[in-house]
């Protein structure tokens, strides 16, 4: 419990103290997370669009698949991509091992099942009410993933926010590809676990909680921009 | 619709008259409608009557194409791909798009590419002449019930059709609605377009129907001029029907 307050103390300081190690640890970690996102989001979106208004085969598996990668386990992941980027693998050549390059990619082949997936249930829903209508309105095929993916842009920051989630504390793959170098790839998740092995609970916790304000804080400042939950807002 | 474009319509080739030939729909391997054997001429109102079970949703659907065609023939003046976009659909239940009133009526004009500016431009025209000119920015799904029917008519018409299938459009309305949507399909009949719907109400088809197409146990039972229908009745379900009789 002690060390819990101390961990709180120690957060408060590090943040009113504007520590110029901590607001580069945030900012990296904001930049790979934020990075990770959008490109997951870029492909996961119009993925789960893709599978709702297609039909083919194995369809049915390819969603099953889908949803099973939401938990793909990150540290096979971080191995994976390690593999792939370093020296003698084939991707060797871009020099991209332990750069913060490396660990969006890591958090891209996380996230993006999971924003495909959830996206996918969203707009299912959604495709559901405007089946008749795009089909009558002869809209193409691309027409219908656009309408649906424009329409359902709000219940789609879910998958959005979840994907954020689950990037700003992944530790694991993060840790492997970009090696939790000071200065360079050192991110919240990797700093939080150094000092716990070194044994520096208390600023450890201070981390921790930095991490879950930030965590909030975007979550609550994208709801804000895109006026969810407002009077006669879907 | 714009003088313009009706005059437009009388010159170019239409996708009437629209000819059913032994046309069925089969759902789950069971045929729900059909044969059919029907002809959607150039002009007029076709109202499609008949008891729940019918066939009525489904018929319009294949005349539409938004129910596959299980056998038979559904054959029109232009080639499929031209004749998919001279047509529209309101549905019972108003689909309504999460969007402004404005945005959702200029929708199928975006679908064919018109900027977004005139688009906009024409779907205010339309809100203003189906009574949602004070509505614009107001999302759709908000809307009353009645505003989300003249919506949909609105959206409907506002590509300027040949054909508009309306499947029982006033079903939930109150009268006052009811005639406020009728009043915006006589002005549509009178610009040239052909309106084909179904409906429950025995005194709406008295006041809007040319023609009639009685429908009963998935076929066409009974069609013709609707005085005719109206007057005489040439089979007792039809009969039954016309005076208020449960038809079994």
């Amino acid at each position: 419990m002690n060390e819990i307050t101390q961990g709180l103390a120690e957060a408060g300081r590090l943040i009113f103290s504007l520590d110029p190690d901590l607001l580069e640890i945030v900012a990296l970690s904001l930049r790979v997370t934020l990075s990770a996102v959008v490109i997951a989001s870029a492909i996961g979106l119009p993925l789960g669009a893709w599978l709702v208004v297609n039909r083919f085969r194995f369809r049915r598996h390819t969603i099953a698949v889908l949803n099973a990668l939401m938990g793909l386990p990150p540290v096979v992941v971080g191995l994976v991509v390690y593999m792939l980027l370093s020296r003698a693998g084939p991707f060797g050549v871009l020099d991209l091992l332990f750069t913060p390059t490396a660990m969006i990619i890591a958090q891209v082949i996380i996230i993006t099942p999971l924003i495909a997936s959830i996206s996918h249930q969203t707009i299912r829903d959604l495709w559901a009410e405007y089946h008749d209508l795009l089909i009558s309105l002869s809209a193409t095929r691309r027409q219908r993933i656009a309408a649906l993916l424009w329409d359902g842009r709000r219940a789609l920051l879910t998958a959005m926010l979840a994907g954020f989630g689950r990037g700003i504390g992944e530790v694991g793959a993060i840790m492997i590809v970009g090696g939790n170098i000071d200065h360079s790839t050192r991110v919240l998740t990797t700093a939080i676990s150094l000092e716990t092995g070194k044994g520096n609970f208390a600023f450890a916790m201070g981390l921790g909680f930095v991490l879950i304000a930030l965590a909030v804080l975007v979550n609550l400042t994208i709801h804000s921009l895109s006026r969810t939950e407002r009077a006669s807002v879907w | 619709m714009l003088q313009s474009e009706t005059a437009q319509k009388t010159v170019h080739n239409t996708i009437l008259p629209l000819t059913l030939t032994g046309a069925i729909a089969k759902i789950r391997g069971k045929t729900i409608v059909g044969p059919i054997n029907l002809t959607i001429g150039p002009q007029g109102f076709t109202i499609v009557m008949g008891p729940n079970g019918s066939g009525k949703t489904t018929l319009l659907r294949l005349m539409h194409g938004l129910q596959r065609i299980s056998g038979g023939t559904v054959t029109c003046g232009l080639p499929d791909a031209q004749a998919r976009v001279r047509q529209s659909y309101v549905f019972q239940t108003p689909i309504m798009m999460r969007r402004i009133v404005v945005d959702s009526i200029a929708y199928p004009l975006r679908l064919r590419g018109v900027d977004k500016k005139t688009a906009r431009t024409k779907a205010t025209d339309w809100a203003e002449r189906v009574g949602l000119g004070h509505a614009l920015d107001r999302p759709a799904p908000v809307l009353s019930g009645g505003e989300k029917q003249k919506l949909s008519l609105a959206r409907a018409l506002i590509s300027g059709p040949d054909i508009l299938f309306l499947d029982e459009p006033c079903a939930n309305l109150d009268g006052r609605a009811t005639r406020e949507i009728e009043t915006i399909l006589r002005q549509a009949q009178a610009e040239g377009t052909r309106l084909v719907m179904a409906t429950h109400d025995m005194g709406q088809a008295r006041r809007l129907a040319s023609d009639v197409v009685f429908m009963y146990g998935g076929c066409v039972h009974e069609t013709g001029p609707a005085t005719a229908f109206f007057s005489g009745p040439t089979t007792p379900q039809a009969a039954a029907f016309i005076s208020g009789d449960i038809v079994e």
